[in-house]
């Protein structure tokens, strides 16, 4: 309900905003302090699952996907489909030279 | 853009009404942040074959970005995006001010990642670390640290413009606000402003530790 009474679109509450924010914060606190850790080969996969959390909860909760059904989902990550297969064509070159 | 909605839930040609208005809205700022993955996910790409290519290179490269900038940095877009989505919040529940002073606060966060960034880039002319003519490094890795410096600048370069266009974008937002456009009339032009700066903060949550938390 908005102020004038009218029903609208479900939404996060302010206070689902304020800890996804603390969530944020506490991912961003994690992928520093990984950064010293002697991760190795596990570097980039680690801090790309970290961010890839961080892209999770600002896509479904301050980008709202969480609350949209249908089409909007399915877009809001076919950008990253395509992304993917930029990645993987562009990668099979490479991983496959002599 | 319709100045005032005729009445509540009707909308003008070529939508229905209101809410399927709003579901086309929706779409369409989607697919362009689709496209705008793949703009910035070339970048990434290049990043993903130099840096697999040249990995001493480009940890020497990381070590040279300044990493409490970097994290206060991400610390400030994330805020703003709070403020972002606190303002639509609100504005969904018809409070015009808290949503000025929402954006208004977003607006001096993204300006203050943008001073930071500047200050940035300054260091790195002064150290001689930039891509092109200028560039000197020491070291077997020169040449692969050069090819991080010229991504550095691309990748936050690309990203800077973004941000400009979008303190642009909420800045037309605060001017809505100043005109005193009625609550409702806000809420989309909010939401598809929201989704952009969402979207640009995201690309910084990889841009950081890509670039500057390089095995440290």
């Amino acid at each position: 309900m908005n102020a004038a009474g009218e029903k609208t679109e479900a939404g996060p509450t302010r206070r689902t905003l304020v800890g996804v924010y603390a969530a944020l914060i506490a991912l961003l606190a994690l992928t520093v302090g990984a950064a010293w850790l002697p991760l190795h080969a596990w570097a980039v996969p680690v801090a790309l699952a970290i961010a890839g959390a961080k892209t999770a909860l600002v896509f479904l909760f301050f980008m709202q996907v969480r609350y949209q059904r249908g089409l909007v989902p399915l877009f809001a990550v076919a950008g990253f489909y395509w992304l993917a297969l930029i990645g993987a064509l562009t990668f099979a070159d490479y991983l496959t030279r002599g | 853009m319709t100045e005032i909605l005729p009445a509540a839930g009707t909308a003008e040609m070529p939508f229905s009404d209101v809410a399927q208005r709003s579901r086309a809205q929706h779409l369409g700022m989607w697919t362009f942040l689709a496209t705008e993955i793949l703009f910035f996910g070339g970048l990434f790409t290049c990043y993903a074959i130099y840096r697999w290519h040249y990995p001493e290179g480009f940890a020497e490269g990381s070590h040279h970005l300044d990493l409490m900038i970097g994290t206060i940095n991400t610390g400030v877009l994330l805020t703003s995006s709070l403020c972002v989505a606190l303002g639509d919040h609100a504005i969904k529940l018809g409070a015009r001010r808290t949503l000025g002073w929402c954006l208004a606060v977003a607006w001096l966060l993204g300006a203050v990642f943008l001073a930071l960034k500047g200050h940035e880039y300054a260091v790195k002319f002064h150290e001689h670390l930039v891509p092109g003519p200028l560039f000197e490094a020491q070291g077997a890795h020169a040449a692969e640290v050069e090819m991080f410096i010229f991504l550095y600048f691309a990748m936050t370069g690309l990203h800077a413009a973004h941000m400009i266009a979008g303190l642009g974008a909420l800045g037309w937002l605060l001017w809505l606000i100043a005109r005193r456009r009625p609550a409702e009339a806000l809420h989309a032009p909010v939401a598809m402003v929201g989704l952009y700066w969402h979207f640009v903060d995201v690309v910084w949550v990889f841009l950081f530790p890509l670039l500057y938390l390089i095995r440290r």
